[in-house]
């Protein structure tokens, strides 16, 4: 269900970990734990729950993400909808994060991947050449600067 | 609201418009006599401008007596922000923070 149809683009990243799927597994799905290396959070490991990761507001983004419990699979698969909040980004992003441990020989493969990226904003990147990174960039700062 | 990539593009692709919003960006508030003065264009091609760069959210309006001023809607910018780097850069440095997590509990 998180293939990324021809219209999106995936970020995946995957590490190995000297650690039993078990303690991964609740260092993804414990909302005091996930606070420690991920965001504050109502997160509920059960499919359906609502819950919003919150961190510092920065330019363009309050800072608050949306998202909805969608698998559990305990210690095997976690999946959850990932979408900015706020009305300057909602609708901006609307992703879904992935989370698969695989079990290894010296602990567990961890791989997340947040799909969902459109195509039609990739293609605008890549069509921007440099000039307009750096404009934006520029801008940004500019941005950030207005306080 | 609802502004294609395509379109902020197309809007800030412009220079005598992108120097109007850089100018608003860096100076703050003026009105559009001030902005006239320095587009080196007239006071109608100026207004016309400003009504496609705030028809994109990038600019906002404020009448006071007979003057209009306009300032800069940054924000406006946010369907550019390249997501894909910013998450790329997220992830992996919530990647180290989980693997430091996964130690302490192991002890």
């Amino acid at each position: 269900m998180t293939k990324p149809t021809a219209a999106t683009r995936s970020i995946v990243i995957e590490r190995e970990m000297p650690h039993p799927p078990e303690r991964v597994w609740r260092a993804l799905t414990q909302g005091a734990l996930i606070e420690e290396w991920l965001m504050e959070n109502d997160f509920q490991p059960a499919v359906g729950h609502r819950f919003n990761f919150r961190a510092t507001p920065m330019p363009h983004w309050n800072g608050v993400v949306d998202c909805q419990v969608l698998v559990v699979e305990p210690s095997q698969r976690l999946s959850y909808s990932w979408n900015a909040s706020g009305e300057e980004t909602a609708g901006v992003l609307k992703t879904v994060v992935t989370w698969t441990l695989t079990p290894t020989k010296g602990g567990v493969l961890v791989r997340m991947e947040q799909s969902g990226f459109r195509a039609e904003d990739e293609a605008n990147y890549q069509g921007a050449n440099y000039g307009w990174q750096r404009y934006i960039g520029g801008l940004e700062r500019v941005a950030a600067g207005l306080g | 609201m609802g502004i294609t990539t395509n379109e902020l593009f197309s809007t800030l692709a412009d220079p005598t418009r992108r120097a109007i919003f850089e100018r608003l960006c860096r100076d703050g508030e003026q009105t559009v006599r001030a902005l006239t003065d320095r587009a080196g264009v007239s006071q109608p091609a100026v207004s016309k401008h400003l009504g496609v760069l705030k028809h994109a959210g990038l600019v906002r309006d404020r009448r006071e007596g007979r003057q209009t001023h306009y300032s800069a809607q940054p924000q406006g910018l946010a369907p550019l922000i390249d997501w894909m780097s910013l998450y790329g850069a997220f992830w992996r440095e919530r990647f180290d923070r989980l693997e430091a997590l996964l130690n302490r509990m192991d002890q």
